[in-house]
């Protein structure tokens, strides 16, 4: 594993003995990782190994499920994100989430961009049309819309639609965006444009990713946990997990062996 | 040969099976058009200006439906008032806000049940609590109060089917960029849900123009010769009218309710047009 010092740093994440259950299955067993600052984490692992309801216990997305129970910490950048006086809403907005299957809202790609802010109430349109070509922009979707940021945003292929979930969660400013297998929908032309844009957000945002896909998490990623059933079996460099792993499970994991 | 044999058989039973099928549809088409041409034949000609804007009297060729086409249109419009609120209150509640348990599927059985309680009972219930012991007396708001009971669950059973036809993608969508509860409700959810909801609010209005017992029940007259002022008025509605004027031995009396079915039949006509135009309008815009 990664040296005890980087451990005890503060991070963008420090989670500390985390325990999460769907009401009598326990679905994440004792995790303690950290997620590194401008850097890609991804999360990796067999179906049901617990992935994505650790992703989504980094952004309280988790607590609109009613029969989820957790024990341990998550700090984010050393306060608790669990604390008694933390709103989740306060939560999600510094730490954005791009999901599964593209969901943009059924408005135009414009009314997508400015949601965001407008639930925060900004109105000036200046600052809204300049959010809208920045988050854009960042997302590698500007050139394709920008004569029709009026259309509706469900007119747009698949991989579009992706990018501009990812055009939404940048345009509120957030410190992390999590991917949740964010391009398990898509066809591979999609998928490697958006692997390309989650290279270049790191080095404005904390990423971390969910993918079945171990080629995908090779390419993007620095660190690289590995998941299995419920535990965190081994977390390190992602150039050392896929060199040379230090469990044997993870070894069969990522040559294949199982799957 | 067998096997021919046993393709023929089923091209018979085939066969028949459609024109049973046609036999049934054609009954209920037959019955219908019957009613309407009947109805029509009686009463198209006795639908004029003077026929729409004449108070009841004695003399059914005097006769008209003024007080019962204002009772009915002050009704719908109250019990609308009424009814759109609290339903889609009752349906955001239960469906976005209330926990899924053993109690809400007790509930949701419940709401179905109420959808299916005669009307009557609702009648008796409106008599009980608005007519006497909130002494409403046989007012506008008591028959609007009444039928607003009757389509509230209706209303709400609508309201929640739309809010679950809509993907919980777009809820996390929105929460995800921190949004709150009701953010995410006002803004993303109702819009999309309000087609549906729209369609099932004006059919069950349309239910309810045409309830004549639980009326009846909390006191409305069927001689009225005035407009209703306010909410606190006496009112007649056109199943009122009408239903009084079918119990009177005349001929001519019977030809005026004739021409009232047909006023009734026309504006439910129209409103089950909007909800048909709104549904279509709205299911064109959100297509997934």
């Amino acid at each position: 594993m990664v040296d005890e010092n980087k451990k005890n740093q503060i991070h963008v994440f420090n989670v500390e003995n985390l325990n999460a259950w769907y009401s009598d299955h326990h679905v994440l067993k004792n995790i303690n990782m950290y997620v590194q600052d401008k850097k890609s984490t991804a999360l990796i692992g067999p179906s049901g190994c617990g992935k994505s309801t650790f992703l989504r216990c980094l952004n309280r997305m988790n607590d609109l499920i009613p029969e989820f129970r957790h024990e341990g910490v998550i700090k984010h950048k050393g306060s608790d994100i669990y604390g008694a006086d933390v709103d989740p809403i306060d939560i999600r907005r510094t730490i954005g989430m791009v999901f599964q299957r593209p969901n943009p809202f059924p408005k135009s790609i414009y009314d997508n961009i400015i949601y965001g802010l407008t639930i925060f109430g900004e109105k000036n349109k200046t600052k809204l049309d300049q959010v809208v070509e920045e988050s854009l922009k960042k997302a590698a979707l500007w050139d394709e819309v920008k004569d029709k940021l009026h259309e509706s945003a469900l007119k747009l292929s698949g991989g579009q639609q992706q990018r501009l979930c990812i055009a939404r969660a940048i345009a509120v400013s957030p410190d992390v965006i999590l991917f949740d297998e964010p391009c398990s929908a898509l066809d591979p032309i999609a998928t490697s444009k958006i692997e390309d844009l989650i290279t270049e957000l790191k080095d404005e945002y904390t990423v971390v990713i969910v993918t079945h896909n171990m080629q995908q998490a090779a390419r993007v990623s620095d660190f690289t946990g590995f998941f299995m059933l419920g535990e965190l079996v081994e977390f390190n460099e992602t150039q050392k997990i896929f060199t040379s792993p230090s469990n044997k499970l993870t070894e069969d994991y990522i040559t294949g062996r199982f799957g | 040969m067998m096997i021919h044999g046993t393709v023929e058989q089923n091209k018979r039973v085939d066969k028949a099976f459609r024109f049973v099928a046609i036999g049934a549809t054609s009954i209920g088409l037959l019955a219908l058009s019957a009613l309407l041409i009947d109805i029509l034949v009686d009463g198209l000609m006795r639908i004029s200006w003077d026929f729409l804007t004449n108070f009841p009297s004695r003399k059914a060729e005097r006769a008209g439906i003024y007080a019962a086409i204002m009772g009915t249109l002050w009704i719908m419009g109250l019990t609308a008032l009424f009814s759109f609120p609290l339903g889609v209150g009752a349906g955001i509640y239960l469906e976005e806000y209330g926990k899924k348990g053993r109690f809400s599927k007790i509930i949701e059985i419940n709401i179905s049940n109420l959808a299916g309680v005669p009307s009557i009972i609702y009648g008796l219930l409106g008599l009980g609590i608005f007519v006497r012991a909130l002494e409403l007396d046989r007012s506008i708001l008591s028959g609007a109060l009444t039928l607003t009971l009757l389509i509230l669950p209706i209303i709400i059973t609508a309201t929640r089917e739309s809010l679950k036809a809509i993907p919980n993608s777009i809820r996390e969508a929105s929460l995800a960029l921190g949004a709150t509860k009701w953010q995410t409700i006002w803004r993303q959810i109702l819009p999309i849900a309000t087609p549906g909801i729209l369609t099932g609010g004006i059919l069950a209005l349309s239910r309810a123009i045409g309830e004549t017992a639980p009326l009846v029940a909390v006191g409305a007259l069927a001689y009225i010769a005035f407009i209703p002022e306010s909410v606190m008025d006496e009112f007649t509605v056109l199943p009122i009218q009408i239903f009084n004027w079918i119990a009177r031995p005349q001929k001519e009396f019977a030809i005026n309710a004739a021409a009232a079915i047909i006023v009734l039949l026309a504006i439910t006509l129209i409103m089950n047009s909007i909800a048909i135009y709104l549904r279509h309008k709205f299911q064109k815009r959100y297509k997934w």
